[in-house]
């Protein structure tokens, strides 16, 4: 291995409002290496993706990730909806001057690979959810990153849809070998698809707990049934009740006091 | 009160802020599972309905006309008059006079309804492009355009004939004037309302202001332009006849051939005007529904 793909030294990020977001955050994500923040809604996990693609600026500490080779996958598709999935694919190859014929094949290969092909030349519009994401997933392949950062892609899709993703997105990273860095509600989908499930308490948000996950890639969906992977959401469950009664019990009660 | 729970959520209270102010961009980006049901276009209340409402405004014509004093009849003939004694009626030597006026007084108009709504849309598109570009722009320049807007524009009339004469330009300008600003405030609307998750994406691959504009938001607002388009295209028509009321000198426009006929107590060639006119805004509003729906119907997914 040759050292983390992105990795956060100290980051802290304290909003214009003095809103303590992210306090002290610090880990890596290797090449192979696929990694799940999971915590309470606005503990800070977006805003570490935000502040790793430099979408937001960092207020303490430092990220080093090569920012030209960065997938981000959003919550939403965002799918432009006067494109085509083909043309939508392609976006990022475009925005990278890329030729034509050579912006088209990347995205060709894509669709194939997440697939939707045979959906090329459909309007968003026509999509759901599912689709909407692959397609999404599809145009962030192009570029081919070392670094993919999710911010919880699959937390509008039905659970059936969100099994067969989280199957198919595991077996892209094994294909791809890229430093996964991804957010979640979920504790069955982190545990899935991880090599590690970090556990951040909410305002300000820290990392409290790391879980290593021992099942070898390519995964199966039975092991979502074995005593060891009930044994691992047990443990993150459990954490995740400590980030909740943490931090968050006592934040109503600053909040009052500030207040008056 | 519950507490605001990060940026994000700030961010969504903001955005949907912002897309109250225009009701035509918001739901363009906000993407449905199902696209509607088309309903069945040849359903019978669709034809039948329609007939039915056209046979009592006929009847209601006719009774009505006879309510009138026999002086006053003149401003409801039959309506069949219209065609009889006004568009096929001939003089003596065979002359179709009235048709005559009326397509050239139509034409006059359409060329400054063309004329004027064109240099609006150029005009429109461009200043609502540069504003968005430039908040303090925007921000300075705003409350005059809505000034602009809200002036009868029969009050500047007199101003803009004394400036420029009583030819075509005036005509145009005044066209112009009213038709401006539905395309200019829907296209600051259009490309200033587009969802900041697009703009991430942009942001992401270092996009250019340029590539940004004609990538995401031209394309983005253009559901939002062309509704701007189309309101503009049936008051085009209308600033084409208000000119031509107001600026009684050199060719008439229907404007003014509507009220020399009225005068004439011509009621067939009254309502001859009236119809053309009418054909004429309809026709401009549906070039560009047409139009509309070429460019953007294949994707758009707003209710109209």
């Amino acid at each position: 291995m040759s050292g983390p793909q992105i990795s956060f030294n100290d980051v802290t990020r304290v909003f214009p409002d003095g809103t303590h977001a992210v306090d002290n955050v610090s880990f890596g994500v290797e090449s192979g290496e696929f990694v799940s923040i999971i915590g309470p809604s606005g503990c800070g996990k977006s805003t570490l993706l935000k502040m790793a693609s430099g979408l937001m600026g960092i207020t303490g500490g430092s990220i080093d990730v090569d920012r030209n080779s960065i997938g981000y996958v959003f919550q939403d598709a965002t799918l432009l909806p006067f494109r085509t999935v083909q043309r939508n694919v392609q976006l990022f190859a475009e925005l990278h001057k890329m030729p034509r014929a050579e912006a088209s094949r990347l995205a060709t290969e894509a669709i194939e690979l997440v697939g939707l092909k045979g959906f090329e030349k459909k309007f968003p519009k026509s999509l759901s959810g599912g689709m909407k994401m692959r397609a999404s997933l599809a145009r962030s392949l192009t570029l081919n990153p070392k670094v993919f950062l999710f911010d919880e892609p699959f937390g509008a899709i039905d659970e059936i849809t969100r099994d067969r993703l989280n199957t198919e997105l595991m077996q892209l990273f094994v294909r791809n070998q890229f430093a996964g860095l991804f957010i979640t509600h979920s504790i069955s989908e982190a545990v899935y698809l991880s090599t590690r499930v970090l556990v951040m308490s909410a305002r300000p948000g820290r990392l409290i707990a790391e879980f290593e996950v021992p099942f070898e890639y390519p995964r199966t969906d039975s092991i979502r049934y074995t005593p060891e992977f009930a044994r691992l959401t047990g443990a993150v469950n459990e954490a995740l009740h400590e980030a909740y009664a943490g931090p968050a019990a006592i934040a109503p009660k600053v909040a009052a006091l500030k207040g008056a | 009160m519950t507490a605001i729970q990060d940026r994000d959520q700030i961010d969504e209270i903001e955005n949907r802020g912002e897309s109250m102010v225009d009701v035509t961009i918001g739901p363009s980006l906000v993407e449905r599972d199902a696209p509607r049901a088309v309903k069945d276009p040849f359903s019978p209340i669709k034809i039948i309905g329609p007939i039915v409402v056209f046979g009592l405004v006929m009847a209601f014509w006719y009774g009505a006309r006879s309510l009138l004093a026999p002086y006053k009849r003149f401003v409801l003939p039959p309506p069949h008059h219209i065609f009889t004694k006004a568009f096929f009626a001939t003089t003596a030597d065979g002359e179709h006079v009235i048709r005559k006026a009326i397509f050239k007084a139509t034409w006059l108009d359409v060329k400054v309804a063309v004329i004027g709504l064109s240099i609006a849309i150029v005009l429109g598109v461009l200043t609502a492009v540069v504003m968005s570009m430039a908040k303090w722009l925007e921000i300075s320049f705003w409350p005059y355009l809505v000034a602009l807007q809200a002036i009868p524009i029969l009050t500047v009339s007199p101003l803009i004939g004394a400036v420029m004469g009583y030819g075509q330009s005036p005509r145009i300008l005044v066209t112009i004037i009213i038709t401006i600003f539905p395309i200019l405030s829907n296209t600051l609307f259009g490309i200033t309302g587009v969802d900041n998750g697009f703009h991430d994406l942009f942001s992401l691959h270092k996009a250019s202001r340029w590539t940004r504009l004609t990538k995401l938001q031209l394309p983005a607002a253009s559901p939002a332009i062309f509704a701007g388009f189309r309101i503009s295209a049936g008051l085009a028509v209308i600033g084409a006849i208000v000119g031509d009321v107001f600026f009684r000198a050199g060719e008439a426009g229907l404007g003014l051939q509507v009220d020399v006929y009225n005068s004439r107590l011509n009621g067939p060639a009254t309502w001859a005007c009236i119809l053309m006119a009418a054909a004429l805004g309809l026709t401009f509003f549906a070039f560009f529904a047409v139009l509309e729906r070429l460019v953007v119907g294949r994707w758009n997914t707003t209710k109209r």
